[in-house]
């Protein structure tokens, strides 16, 4: 057994977290930083911290994921950081010439109080700021919140510092994606482009994170929201904001900042959140729902129709992020699925309270838990098993020591591919859903049926 | 590492056709003049183009010095040496995390170290678990021992360990938890032996003070605890292994072939009960000296057990390696059977380096690595008759490039400092010199050199490139100036190295492959060299209208 000390008896633990299902905030805001175009995402705080961060985005993503950091050393966490991330804005500006450096901080330099808008007013007096080049910061402790936080933090900072009102509103909505893999990003893209909608989306990894093998290494890849589209981010007419967890503070702030209102909503995750997207997208822009979207709409109903039996109180334990999970659970609850064990790591006030709403017709107990970890959930899979397993990588050990189909779904996923080129979300997204939940449960339907019962057409 | 290295250095030489390719001192200077000048001025001495001043002088190169700030380096940080690559390796402790969750969570499982738990009788493995305090706000304002005490506590009670350790990380340092203070209180109040490190990530410039951290806990708190005496007539530790991809199993298969016995290996498929009695082994055979030498030198000084070191990479090196155990021993027993091990595995070794050599010779690899990989690989290069022309290491010391002779030379700056050294004497009951200073001397003579490194520069050919701490500019410059057949480093390097079409091979975690090590080793890694050089992928990379633009047009009254 993988997880062979893991037993059945659940003991109550104040203080020791095992098998964390959560990470800490830098890794969030390097990852929505990378959604900038010509961004370097700078991580001011000890090598490590950059050095796993761009390891876990890299074996996510099998792409190069660039950054740099303030490399402190006992010197710097005595005296300050100060002295290294002027050092490093030039360095970077001289040897890696981006067009913006996109600065998280770490527990580290939060502990000992670095004032990073003031080493920026230094740097930008000492001239280590090239003309016409940005720098902009997020506060990202690591001991506060989890990697959603962070992702939240740096795409909140992305409007902090440059979404500008230009005096009238534009007939142009802010599309705020949350944290979702790059072709999720290109997918909310292709359905408001359907839509014929003028939109910006930050922050933006597709084509970043998904680049082509050209033979040629391109160290700012292509994709990214531009510093200038961020900048119109403050005269568009409107926000649609998925996920309110990663992406609710940017969407707050533009509206507090720039006076331009927002729909926060749900990860289009399935028909429901889907439908009320397209919803919010249509009536915020003014515009019909074309055939196209109705069409794609009713092949993902129309899998259900065909397939029901197959998912009919099959019994789900999902452990991911928050925003992730809400939506999914709906979805899974929407297809008469039974998700019965549902833990994040990430501690929010209202997710124990969505979840038991969402699920409270299903004729089963669900355990949830917000600030739990992955010993729990195998703990209560032990005790009720469940007939699929969804999460990211690491629940593996779990699937394979119970015996149980596994997809995985969430950050991260280090031993598979797909989740950067096709998408989870919207209709077409859920449609692949349905087909990889349909594969985990088939495929052990044809392993385990005696050779009496093994079905040729299912 | 072998005497012979330097005799082939003299007769070789790599060069390029310089109609073809810049010469290295070129590049260098092309490269430095990118930098800013105080940049410049350090980049100038830790790339060097290794060019044999004298008999005995090889060009000096700095080492172990601070990564400046905004230069995208390879490097980690002393947690990451002292938790990841140490102790990570060892199934039966609780490795518990001080901290915030994210330095657990990235260290949970993600270097392929291979552990066999059915080898110790109890079977515990906690090595597919990440145990961590996940320290939040407030903690860090009011500290966090006690939050560290109760995290013990439950895992004590939960898991019921035979030992704890505990990790500090950054703010742990700064706010002032006393881990070794907490621990000791644990250690009394639970009967079992628990310690911790102090291995903050910013401590020392890379992961090599986290190794030195891990050395000084694994040998204050483990080595010695048990002294019980295992069977074997060679009995053997085997130091800086971490057994990536199973290279430690095949390494002790050959091993036992030959009669020789492994007591303990630092860290690769370990037990904690492995460590105790580590201290009765005859010999202690060093992998990776920069990781792990300080083990090696305090055994000796306390214990009394002598040490050499060995390369179990590439078929040379391990036949080299076993014939230089052999020798140590010096008994006809053993160099007989060292000598039919050799002859018994080698036939395969041949016919696979035969069947790669035609597709692979002439071919340039680079390889940027760790403190003893970027050495040990260029040997297995050159078996496929490739050449190694350019390699580097991500957190040696000056020592790791030119041999331990520099030592006595090297200056302990602020960042070194801060690392403990140890005080460590004679054991008043077990110190038991293992061998004799006449005995030593007359191995010397037969070219045995016991407590020595001779480094990767003095091995390497005139000609080739030697970059310490490698910068993400200096790669591309490499890779455009170069084009080499394979380029070797991390997880990082690895997917920006195949976007410009040349094969990437990891040497930390060997990507999904190995063992490498040993006879078996080596034919696996020619076959992934064969394999990834010459796949089929890199000619699809153009696409047919790429490669013949020419444009298709019809004409209008078609």
């Amino acid at each position: 057994m993988l997880l062979r000390h893991t037993s059945k008896e659940i003991a109550e633990r104040k203080s020791l977290t095992v098998n964390p299902a959560k990470t800490c905030q830098p890794i969030g805001a390097m990852y929505a930083s990378l959604g900038i175009h010509g961004c370097l995402p700078h991580s001011h705080g000890s090598q490590g911290c950059y050095a796993y961060h761009r390891s876990t985005l890299t074996r996510h993503y099998k792409e190069p994921v660039m950054a740099a950091t303030s490399s402190f050393t006992e010197g710097a966490s005595v005296f300050g950081g100060q002295a290294n991330l002027l050092q490093a804005i030039d360095n970077i500006f001289t040897i890696y010439d981006p067009e913006i450096i996109a600065v998280h901080t770490t527990c580290l330099s939060e502990t000992i109080g670095d004032d990073v808008p003031q080493i920026f007013g230094k740097a930008e007096t000492d001239g280590k700021i090239p003309e016409g080049k940005y720098v902009f910061h997020a506060n990202t402790p690591s001991y506060v919140g989890t990697h959603v936080t962070g992702f939240a933090n740096m795409t909140k900072a992305m409007v902090d510092y440059f979404a500008k009102q230009n005096g009238h509103k534009e007939n142009r909505i802010n599309i705020i994606p949350g944290w979702v893999e790059p072709s999720d990003m290109k997918e909310i893209k292709r359905i408001a482009g359907e839509l014929g909608i003028n939109f910006i989306m930050f922050p933006d990894t597709d084509n970043v994170l998904n680049s082509p093998q050209t033979g040629k290494f391109e160290m700012y890849p292509k994709g990214g929201v531009t510093i200038d589209e961020l900048i119109s981010t403050g005269s568009s007419s409107g926000t649609v904001a998925l996920g309110g967890l990663a992406s609710g503070p940017a969407a707050r702030a533009l509206d507090s900042k720039c006076k331009v209102p927002c729909k926060i909503l749900d990860l289009p995750i399935g028909i429901k959140a889907t439908d009320r997207f397209v919803d919010a997208l249509r009536k915020m822009a003014g515009v019909n729902v074309p055939e196209s979207i109705n069409i794609e709409r009713g092949q993902l109903i129309d899998i259900v129709t065909d397939m029901q039996a197959y998912f009919y109180h099959k019994k789900v334990a999902l452990v991911g992020d928050p925003d992730q999970l809400v939506a999914l659970t709906e979805f899974l609850v929407s297809i008469d699925m039974m998700p019965i064990h549902i833990v994040t790591g990430t501690k929010d006030k209202k997710f124990e309270k969505k979840i038991l709403s969402l699920t409270e017709e299903m004729p089963y107990d669900v355990n949830v838990k917000s600030g739990g970890d992955m010993y729990l959930f195998h703990q209560w899979v032990k005790n009720e098993p469940v007939d699929l397993l969804i999460g990211n990588t690491y629940v593996k050990y779990i699937a394979r020591d119970e015996d149980i189909p596994f997809i995985r779904y969430g950050f991260p996923i280090l031993d598979r591919i797909g989740h950067s080129y096709f998408p989870m979300v919207c209709y077409r997204g859920g449609m692949r859903f349905l087909e990889k939940i349909l594969d985990a449960l088939m495929n052990r339907i044809d392993r385990d049926s005696s050779e009496i019962e093994f079905d040729l057409v299912m | 590492m072998e005497a012979l290295s330097k005799k082939r250095i003299e007769e070789e030489k790599v060069s390029l056709d310089p109609d073809e390719f810049m010469a290295p001192e070129t590049l260098k200077l092309d490269i430095l003049s990118k930098y800013p000048p105080k940049v410049a001025r350090k980049k100038a001495k830790q790339i060097i183009v290794n060019r044999k001043e004298s008999e005995e002088k090889y060009p000096e190169i700095q080492a172990n010095v601070r990564t400046v700030p905004g230069i995208i380096s390879q490097r980690g940080c002393c947690y990451a040496g002292c938790k990841g690559v140490v102790m990570g390796p060892t199934r039966d402790i609780i490795n518990l995390t001080h901290g915030p969750i994210g330095c657990g969570f990235f260290s949970w499982l993600t270097r392929r170290n291979q552990t066999d738990p059915s080898t110790t009788p109890d079977g515990h493995n906690f090595m597919n678990y990440c145990f961590s305090t996940d320290m939040e706000d407030k903690e860090i304002i009011f500290g966090g021992e006690k939050k560290l005490r109760a995290a013990i506590q439950e895992a004590y009670d939960i898991f019921k360990p035979k030992m704890i350790s505990v990790f500090a990380t950054c703010p742990v340092g700064l706010i002032g938890d006393d881990v070794h203070a907490v621990t000791r209180e644990m250690e009394e109040k639970l009967g079992i032996t628990i310690f911790g490190f102090s291995c903050e990530g910013y401590k020392g410039v890379s992961q090599s003070a986290g190794h030195h951290v891990a050395n000084n806990g694994l040998f204050q708190h483990v080595i010695g605890l048990d002294n019980t005496v295992k069977e074997g007539d060679y009995r053997v530790n085997l130091l800086g292994e971490y057994n990536i991809g199973g290279d430690a199993f095949e390494i002790e298969r050959v091993l036992n072939k030959c009669g020789i016995t492994i007591i303990s290996t630092f860290s690769g498929n370990s037990s904690v009960d492995f460590f105790a009695n580590s201290h009765t082994a005859d010999l202690n055979l060093i992998m990776c000296h920069r990781s792990i030498n300080y083990v090696a030198e305090m055994m000796e000084k306390k214990y009394g057990i002598p040490w050499f070191k060995i390369n179990f990479l590439s078929a040379g090196g391990m036949s080299r390696s076993l014939r230089k155990i052999a020798e140590y021993y010096g008994e006809q027993k053993l160099i007989d059977c060292v000598e039919e091990v050799i002859a018994e595995e080698m036939p395969a070794v041949k016919k696979a380096q035969a069947e790669v050599r035609p597709r692979l010779e002439g071919k340039l690899a680079m390889m940027f690595v760790g403190g003893s990989r970027a050495h040990h690989y260029q040997e297995m290069f050159r078996e496929m008759g490739m050449i190694p022309f350019c390699a580097g290491y991500e957190f040696a010391h000056r020592d790791d490039y030119e041999g331990r002779q520099v030592l006595p030379n090297l200056k302990v700056d602020a960042d070194s400092r801060n690392i403990e050294e140890l005080k460590v004497a004679k054991d008043p009951d077990r110190y038991n010199p293992r061998i004799s200073i006449e005995e030593l001397e007359a191995l010397e003579r037969n070219g045995i050199k016991l407590r020595d490194y001779e480094g990767m520069m003095t091995d390497m050919p005139s000609g080739t490139i030697v970059i310490d701490d490698i910068s993400q500019y200096e790669t591309e410059r490499l890779l455009e100036t170069y084009k080499p057949a394979v380029f070797c480093a991390g997880i990082k390097e690895k997917y920006t190295v195949q976007k410009h079409g040349i094969p990437m091979k990891q040497l930390h975690s060997y990507d999904n492959g190995g063992p490498y090590a040993g006879y078996r080793g080596a034919i696996n890694f020619y076959h992934e060299i064969d394999r990834m050089v010459n796949s089929k992928v890199w000619d699809h990379i153009k696409s047919p209208w790429e490669k013949s633009p020419e444009l298709a047009a019809r004409y209008a009254y078609e």
